[in-house]
């Protein structure tokens, strides 16, 4: 496609290398001006890199960019802020304890003839700013002190603020309620018929249904090709993105619970700030079912899920698994049967600079199947690995004895799944099991969860995604405030409910 | 030519090219302050290999760092900054000069107790050093650089005391000679001995003008212990899951505050072996008034951060730190440069290291100049088919 000026962006074959690895290989993309444009596709496969390089972030190391139809080269992100790009990260940038205002001019501020900062004159640009686009954000709030959803809005302000003509919006639902989503969608709109200029990167099909008018997806730095989404489906899109069909839906057979097996009353968890963060919470899981736990994050699900397995001290409150194991160890948990599939695999599951045999062993390494006396067998782990390796389809095949951070995120999480499992625990907890990982992999830990279900183990599944929760669970209890404000059975509830009740508005 | 790149993403090559790089920058400044490079490093590597005494004090003087390089090199495999080698390493001295003083056992006895009696003095400080960071979040820098102090005036408090002090000098009394850990000792001074060793010139040399003694070899056999100890054994395993990551450890239920202690309390005992063997293995096998830390500990870090942490890697490198000191003596008497260039080499090499992704960056800039090179041909050879 030859440059074109009713095109805000484009760029052509663009090629991007880290030492032998391509990220990218000859992608196109072209944004039309006034549209919402979609970039999908599974973690990994380039997305952010590509949108990176348009923000300055990165060079290319092959390809051109074109904006408005004339070839620019970005070498920095102030060049893309000066050229009318602005990016809203995944991670929002923010001084928490700023003002909004304040927030919005750091990096371009206003100041007075003398060179010091006008206060007034900055805090009506922005007024003027929020009242054009119909945002409803105070100004003179602090962001500690503001919900998600407008911490986000702030964003936006911030690069509109510079000028911006063409957004990027790097994973913006992934922190929002469903009625935030609704929001940000409008405002997406609203952006649209000003005159600007939306990229929009997701891997969520639904929300590319919902707001873009066309979609460019990229499979493992490759470009697969723009598609009209008012002429595309769901399974369309992901067929795509994978490269073969995807099962979208979670299929499973009606939970046939037994005996509670996870008992908790009254817990009370403070954060390492001494704030409440689980407030009294009550909560059985029964043998043979999976219950979600559905909120936005922050409402003590860290908090929660730490003070089952003993990693922080609870307050008050009991947990009890066959008996009352609350403020023990990690180790007196996992004792117990209870195994954890962490939120951050990263943090909490791996050792990553550890071979991914001795990350098997992590929870079993001292029992005596695994060496004698007080040396490790390193034979009889490679072995053990192998059978995992096999077992859980962990590629590539053959990486026993290799750092496991060299694995992709989604073999990561399987080496951790196949661990936790392999142990056949009475309370499995999967915590945000599926984050960051693509679409093939989450249907591997969902089917996963459901078999280790059937084999009669508790699943207490707690994460930030809604459909997930809704999608998995046989029970679905909400979180808000660290406490569990709803309980449903999964296909009694809609979304919108639930998303209420996140917010903390259902209980009336 | 892809054998170098290939070389160079080893981590060895970091720490070659550290040493290159040391060596060169040394060289440039003896030219800068006008001094013959060429001359330098004739006398530099002749006071280290010049004489069997020369070599045997080489040697002499790596064990204490070598062992304290071993000890920091745990430590840090474990996670832990263990900067109070040097405090742990002079209660060593302290512990083994008053055991050795104070007990006049048989050599079989007295030799095992003193030793080690200075090496759990040092694991006692180290575990101190790791309860308090285990148990109430005191970073062990800050209480490590604390200890050393400490530590430097009770060896002063200790040899001016009425029940150590030697009057007349400013050492305490030397230990029982039942404790001493020279090769030979008694024989090499008697009738027979000397006999033999005026027919073996180079053994005379080597036994008679230097305090050759038997620690090296325990370094040496504590450096490979050490290794297999992280490599091989479960403990080995859970210290080193805790200092990659101690939250995951926590998780999977590894008790990471007695992880720490131990850690500390090993290397510590590490450092108490270092001084043990000193006061045991050299003359005046005793302690002197310290105005300064002796650096048996810091220097220790130096060994461990070119050994890039691996202790048996610190054999090489406190070898080649201690020829740096011991040659660099030479070579300010002999052509007059002063000492402190050696040191700045030293502290030149040590940075180099610090910077792990050198030699691989080398390896990524010859890459993309080939590459670069690849593309210019074949455009090149494109145009010349257009």
């Amino acid at each position: 496609m030859e440059p074109d000026s009713s095109y805000a962006v484009q760029m052509h074959g663009i090629t991007k290398r880290f030492g032998n690895y391509t990220a990218l290989s000859q992608v196109d993309l072209n944004v039309r001006k006034q549209s919402v444009h979609a970039i999908l596709g599974e973690n990994g496969a380039g997305k952010t890199t590509l949108m990176n390089i348009l923000y300055g972030l990165y060079q290319a190391d092959e390809g051109t960019i074109y904006l408005n139809g004339t070839p620019h080269s970005i070498t920095g992100p102030n060049e893309a802020i000066s050229n009318g790009i602005g990016m809203v990260h995944q991670h929002f940038m923010l001084v928490e304890n700023f003002t909004v205002t304040e927030n919005i001019m750091l990096g371009d501020e206003v100041c007075g003839p003398a060179g010091t900062l006008d206060m007034r004159m900055a805090r009506k640009q922005v007024l003027d700013l929020v009242e054009q686009y119909g945002f409803e954000v105070d100004p003179d709030a602090r962001i500690e002190d503001i919900s998600v959803g407008m911490q986000q809005r702030v964003e936006i302000l911030k690069a509109l603020f510079r000028g911006a003509q063409t957004l990027i919006l790097d994973e913006p639902t992934a922190v929002l309620t469903p009625q935030e989503i609704d929001k940000l969608l409008q405002i997406m709109d609203d952006l649209v018929a000003s005159g600007k200029t939306i990229i929009i990167i997701t891997h969520k099909l639904k929300e590319i249904l919902r707001s873009a008018d066309e979609c460019t997806i990229i499979r493992r730095g490759e470009y697969m090709g723009t598609v009209d989404v008012s002429q595309s489906s769901e399974e369309d899109l992901a067929a795509k993105m994978v490269g073969r069909n995807v099962n979208l839906k979670v299929e499973k057979t009606p939970a046939t619970p037994g005996e509670v097996v996870l008992d908790v009353n009254g817990l009370v968890v403070r954060d390492d700030r001494g704030i409440e963060q689980v407030c009294g919470l009550d909560l059985k899981v029964r043998a043979g079912e999976i219950v979600g736990i559905a909120g936005i994050d922050g409402n003590g699900q860290e908090e929660l899920v730490n003070a089952i397995v003993s990693m922080t001290k609870a307050e008050a409150g009991t947990v009890v698994v066959g008996e009352e194991i609350q403020n023990t160890s990690p180790r007196n948990a996992i004792a117990h049967g209870v195994s954890t599939i962490p939120s951050d695999r990263h943090r909490w599951g791996l050792v990553l600079p550890m071979m991914v045999s001795e990350n098997s062993v992590l929870e079993q390494h001292d029992k005596s199947s695994f060496g004698k006396g007080i040396m490790l067998d390193y034979n009889k782990m490679h072995e053990y690995t192998s059978m995992l390796i096999k077992e859980f389809d962990i590629r590539p095949s053959g990486c026993e004895d290799e750092r496991i951070a060299g694995l992709s995120g989604g073999n990561q999480q399987k080496v951790i799944i196949a661990r936790e499992v392999t142990q056949a625990p009475k309370l499995l907890i999967a915590f945000q099991p599926t984050r960051g990982l693509d679409v093939g992999a989450i249907e591997f830990v969902h089917k996963t969860l459901i078999s280790e279900r059937d084999r009669g183990a508790a699943i207490l599944l707690v994460s930030y995604e809604l459909d997930e929760v809704m999608d998995v669970s046989d029970t679905i209890a909400v979180i808000y405030h660290g406490k569990i404000v709803g309980t449903f059975e999964q296909g009694t509830v809609g979304e919108e409910e639930l998303g209420l009740y996140m917010a903390g508005g259902g209980a009336k | 030519m892809s054998g170098l790149v290939k070389f160079l993403r080893r981590p060895i090559a970091s720490t070659l090219v550290a040493v290159l790089v040391g060596l060169l920058i040394a060289i440039l400044l003896v030219l800068v302050t006008g001094y013959d490079p060429l001359q330098t490093v004739a006398t530099l590597v002749h006071g280290v290999f010049g004489s069997p005494k020369y070599i045997t004090n080489v040697i002499i003087k790596a064990t204490p760092i070598l062992l304290t390089g071993v000890a920091v090199s745990f430590a840090f495999r474990t996670g832990l900054f263990n900067i109070g080698a040097e405090g742990q390493y002079i209660l060593g001295t302290i512990v083994a000069t008053i055991v050795g003083v104070s007990v006049n056992l048989p050599a079989v006895l007295q030799i095992p107790l003193v030793v080690l009696s200075g090496a759990l003095g040092g694991a006692l400080l180290g575990a101190l050093i790791g309860f308090l960071k285990a148990r109430l979040g005191i970073h062990e820098v800050i209480t490590s650089i604390m200890t050393n102090w400490i530590m430097l005036y009770l060896c002063n408090f200790v040899v001016s005391s009425e029940a150590f002090h030697n009057p007349n000098s400013n050492t305490a009394y030397p230990i029982n000679p039942s404790g001493y850990t020279m090769i030979l000792p008694q024989w090499k001074v008697s009738d027979e001995g000397i006999e033999y060793l005026l027919q073996h010139p180079w053994l005379r040399d080597v036994l008679l003008k230097t305090d050759l003694n038997v620690g090296f070899l325990v370094a040496v056999f504590v450096a490979i212990v050490v290794g297999i100890l992280l490599k091989r054994t479960k403990l080995g395993y859970q210290l080193r899951a805790v200092g990659l990551n101690k939250d995951a450890a926590r998780f999977s239920g590894i008790a990471v505050e007695r992880s720490v202690v131990l850690c500390m309390l090993i290397s510590g005992g590490i450092c108490g072996l270092a001084g043990a063997l000193n006061i045991t293995g050299i003359n005046p096998h005793t302690l002197s008034t310290l105005v300064a830390q002796e650096g048996y500990g810091f220097n220790g870090l130096s060994v461990a951060f070119i050994a890039g942490c691996s202790t048996v890697g610190c054999i090489p490198s406190s070898l080649f730190f201690s020829a740096l000191m011991y040659g660099g003596m030479t070579v300010q008497q002999v052509v007059g440069v002063p000492s402190e260039i050696i040191n700045i080499m030293i502290g030149i090499i040590v940075f180099f290291t610090a910077i792990p992704s050198m030699a691989p960056w080398i390896a990524d800039a010859i890459e993309r100049r080939r590459s670069r090179e690849n593309k210019n041909l074949a455009q090149e050879t494109k145009g010349e088919e257009a």
